[in-house]
């Protein structure tokens, strides 16, 4: 086994095992909760505004391809399948095709 | 072991018009394309999914292999943008509880927990039998890592096919489709809450600490929303 392959199965093993941590510990952690507590809606809502500010985060800063396209561009695209989504009666498949489709032409012509 | 009947039924979910199945596809095709593209061959970007199956993590790990970080910085840099799955699952297996399931069942599926399987289950889970929803649970979630373990590999053989413009484009949908369904879900006041002071609080810590602003900014947001819905009850 070469050096770049025993080296890329460690990269593997560390980052599930970073991954597993967070979620056993979740797991872990919520035995000793009810549903119908305050530390559970505390929970909840924080769960809620850590994933939108992970989503907002990636549109606006984005790392990898999408630093490509500039901030306009990439808001204008969010705009525009959020205004779809809700126009197609909260129908998830025509803005995420739609974004795709959008930035692609977005950014040729542009 | 599992019952058949709620398994297929969480298994199906992702066949929905709501489904993830075309988000999930785009996001795990661009990582298969991105893992081949960085040195990793066909077994190593199966497992890569296989194993770990969170994007952001798996992008910090890409990023983190290419410049040459050590372990324990891979390692801290995966669990920081991974950190979000804490709430997540503390806000999710509450709701699975049953005294009548075995203990692995949830520390075997909580390797499903991802933005997508939770919106489903958080969406779903009251219309499925207490003592039945771990079972459901597993279902949403072998569908959805199957997708996503599928994606990669297609990706992977395909990344010869995609060009730049492909690339960039397949990169926006993940977020297009996770946005949409975030504002779907803002059933009440204190969620509506979370998911805007989210969005904004997000990018603005990113101005302050770009490695600590989602943690940052979700917290903050969660807290104030927190506060929001006692004061209204």
């Amino acid at each position: 086994m070469t050096d770049l392959s025993s080296n890329i199965i460690l990269v593997i093993a560390v980052t599930s095992i970073a991954t597993y941590f967070s979620r056993s510990l979740g797991v872990l952690f919520s035995e000793r909760i009810d549903e119908n507590s305050k530390i559970f809606r505390l929970f909840d809502c924080i769960a809620y505004s850590t994933l939108a500010a992970l989503i907002s985060k990636v549109v606006v800063f984005p790392a990898g391809d999408l630093v490509e396209a500039s901030n306009l561009i990439r808001l204008i695209v969010v705009l525009v399948c959020v205004g779809v989504f809700f126009i197609a009666k909260r129908n998830l498949v025509y803005p995420t095709v739609l974004s795709a489709i959008l930035l692609t032409t977005l950014i040729k012509f542009v | 072991m599992i019952n058949s009947g709620y398994f297929l039924l969480g298994f199906k979910s992702v066949r929905s018009a709501d489904s993830p199945a075309i988000a999930l596809g785009c996001s795990f095709l661009a990582i298969g394309a991105l893992l081949k593209n960085i040195g990793f061959n066909f077994q190593q970007s199966f497992f890569s999914t296989f194993f770990t199956y969170a994007l952001p993590g798996q992008l910090v790990m890409a990023e983190s292999f290419l410049i040459g970080a050590s372990l324990i910085n891979i390692f801290i840099g995966v669990w920081l943008v991974n950190a979000r799955l804490f709430p997540m699952a503390v806000s999710m297996f509450p709701l699975l509880k049953s005294h009548n399931q075995p203990k692995w069942k949830y520390y075997l599926s909580c390797h499903f927990l991802a933005v997508s399987s939770w919106l489903i289950m958080k969406k779903d889970y009251r219309t499925i039998d207490e003592d039945y929803r771990i079972d459901f649970w597993i279902g949403i979630g072998t569908a959805t890592w199957s997708i996503a373990i599928f994606s990669t590999v297609l990706g992977f053989v395909v990344s010869d096919y995609l060009s730049k413009d492909m690339m960039i484009g397949l990169a926006i949908v993940n977020p297009v489709y996770f946005f949409c369904m975030l504002l779907g879900s803002m059933k009440n006041i204190v969620i509506a809450t979370s998911v805007i002071l989210g969005t904004i609080l997000g990018p603005v810590f990113y101005l302050v600490s770009p490695e600590w602003c989602i943690l940052y900014g979700g917290v903050t947001a969660g807290v104030i929303a927190f506060l929001v819905g006692e004061f209204n009850d």
